[in-house]
């Protein structure tokens, strides 16, 4: 129809007219995209100073940490304050406490979480829906009202201020999300597939083992990272449920206000860090994760 | 089909997990309860509320936490808005500028108030770049206990840095589930980006609104560490009053109180964003 209309001879006017308005619109959008571009450096910007700052900061030397003003282009660069972060004492221990009970949870809430993500994906049965309500409604609850109740317990069974006790309320936080998450990953695996190979002769064991599984790992590993990154940052509840087996934040958070400057910013790129390889690594599935989880 | 086949096998694979959140979540939730309305003879009481509600820190507490939610989530969700809109333009790098957005996805609470910390601070970045513009001619003590405004300031600032990536996650998901020809109907119309924003986003939009809302004013209930990096002692939450009383005066009843406290205020704010913003049958997801 327009180019019809533009073809024609007799409508000059017309076309110059049409000419101009579509050249304004095009104005228009490119000064739109330009300034959807301006906005996305910008919030760019907003998340990744700070980082750069605490960057810089931590791997200045450490008399330079107390540098005033300081430079936006750091002068020397030198891994003096991260050595004195890590030799600190007991930096290393909580460390390792921190790694230990971040996988310990992921196998915990895998383990336990996963089989009931399948279920949620591949049957219908009765109590599903309630089941889906339960698993959603536990977000609703402070980890306040749980690490509380739970220290006391855990001093009973003796078991207070061991990275288990940890590991088991970073489980109970992470095993709503863990079966969500893997629910939703299992769906996305064809059901046709799984009843091919059932048709074939597969238990249904081995058609989960070997068709369903491969498919769905790399959602699954996702997902892991996902705990992972989870209890490696959770702090209330590791600082009411340790003492002396910190994890690295519960044992940043309770020297926090003794320690000197160059220990406590060192601790925060120490911490900040995990988490920047771990987003880009799963950056892929960050949507599916919590696009499913969040209905 | 498999169902009937195997009639028992959802309930046996739903099994460990429905145990484990019996013991672990359902449970403690008792016992807080218990904690909460017993005294230390075990008699029911409402002592430990009492002594909460009569603390002197507890209004301080729970006035800090409001005005932190009521600053805070106005300014996280126009953000998180922001940013959802750009990735939903479709720029180029888009993979990158959603990987950057969600980059304090993984980052915690204390991490993220120590990174505020060293800009707040006396001798940290925000004095040296005022200075070197020449707005100060000395540093400024802005995380001082005597100047709560700059303390709230520097923990909204944090909070909003951090947490403002999983409201964005959620709306992101929340857009892409909005058919395109609505977006072509509404040029189709000419409409302007505003008029976009306002009649088409907006409304199909809520069901994600509601859900990220609600998440993350219960998380701010819980706003902890990143008040104790930056604040230290010159500002105080309800989490960290629960802690205090849990770990310096070893009294598990006030600690358990301010729990259930804060559940309570979760409770109420969730209704009250349900009753807000109700979504109707069509529009859940």
């Amino acid at each position: 129809m327009t180019s019809i209309a533009r073809d024609l001879p007799a409508a000059p006017r017309v076309d110059r007219e049409a000419v101009a308005a579509r050249q304004a619109r095009a104005r228009r959008r490119m000064l739109g995209r330009g300034l959807l571009y301006a906005a996305a450096v910008l919030l760019a910007l907003w998340v990744l100073f700070p980082i750069y700052l605490i960057t810089i900061t931590a791997f200045s030397p450490r008399d330079a940490v107390y540098d005033y003003p300081k430079q936006l282009i750091p002068g020397t660069l030198s891994a003096e304050t991260m050595r004195f972060f890590v030799d600190a004492e007991g930096v290393l221990g909580a460390l390792w406490n921190s790694v230990l009970v971040a996988v310990v949870t992921l196998i915990f809430s895998t383990l336990i979480g996963a089989p009931a993500g399948y279920a949620l994906a591949r049957f219908a049965f009765r109590g599903r829906d309630a089941f889906r309500l339960i698993v959603l409604s536990t977000r609703a609850f402070p980890i306040v009202i749980l690490s509380i109740p739970l220290a006391v317990s855990f001093i009973e069974w003796g078991i207070y201020d061991t990275i288990w006790s940890v590991a088991l309320m970073h489980t109970a936080l992470a095993l709503p999300f863990t079966v969500l998450i893997t629910s939703s990953i299992f769906i996305s695996v064809p059901r046709d597939l799984e009843e091919a190979a059932l048709t074939l002769g597969c238990t249904p064991a081995t058609a989960f083992v070997k068709v369903v599984l491969p498919l769905a790992l790399p959602g699954l590993a996702a997902a892991s990272i996902f705990t992972f990154v989870l209890s490696w940052n959770e702090v209330f509840a590791a600082v009411i449920l340790t003492l002396r087996e910190r994890t690295l934040p519960a044992l940043v958070l309770a020297a926090l206000n003794q320690s000197p400057v160059p220990f406590r910013l060192a601790a925060g790129w120490f911490m900040l860090a995990p988490s920047l390889i771990f987003i880009f690594v799963i950056r892929r599935y960050l949507l599916g994760l919590w696009g499913r989880v969040s209905r | 089909m498999k169902g009937q086949r195997l009639g028992w096998a959802p309930y046996a694979l739903l099994l460990p997990s429905l145990v484990f959140l019996a013991v672990f979540f359902a449970a403690p939730m008792v016992q807080a309860f218990g904690l909460a309305f017993q005294n230390d003879a075990g008699n029911w009481s409402l002592e430990s509320w009492r002594t909460m509600f009569a603390d002197a820190q507890f209004r301080e507490a729970l006035v800090t936490t409001l005005i932190l939610i009521v600053i805070l989530i106005p300014v996280q969700f126009v953000l998180a808005m922001a940013m959802a809109l750009v990735i939903n333009a479709r720029l180029k790098w888009s993979g990158l500028w959603l990987y950057i957005y969600a980059i304090p996805l993984g980052i915690s609470e204390l991490a993220a108030g120590i990174i505020w910390f060293a800009i707040f601070t006396q001798q940290g970045w925000l004095n040296s770049i005022l200075e070197g513009l020449g707005i100060l001619d000395r540093p400024y003590i802005f995380l001082n206990y005597q100047n709560p405004a700059w303390l709230i300031s520097a923990v909204v600032l944090a909070e909003a840095w951090r947490a403002t990536s999983i409201i964005m996650i959620i709306l992101v998901a929340g857009l892409q589930g909005i058919p395109r020809d609505f977006f072509e109907a509404a040029d189709v119309f000419g409409a302007t980006s505003w008029q976009k924003v306002r009649r088409v986003i907006l409304p199909m939009l809520r069901p994600s609104v509601q859900v990220a809302l609600i998440l993350r004013t219960i998380l701010a209930f819980q706003a902890f560490a990143v008040v104790i990096a930056l604040a230290g002692g010159g500002l105080t939450v309800l989490s960290s009053e629960a802690y205090r009383w849990y770990s310096d005066y070893r009294d598990s009843h006030v600690a358990a109180a301010y729990a259930g406290f804060i559940l309570m205020l979760s409770v109420v704010s969730t209704i009250l964003f349900l009753w807000l913003l109700p979504v109707r049958e069509e529009q859940q997801g």
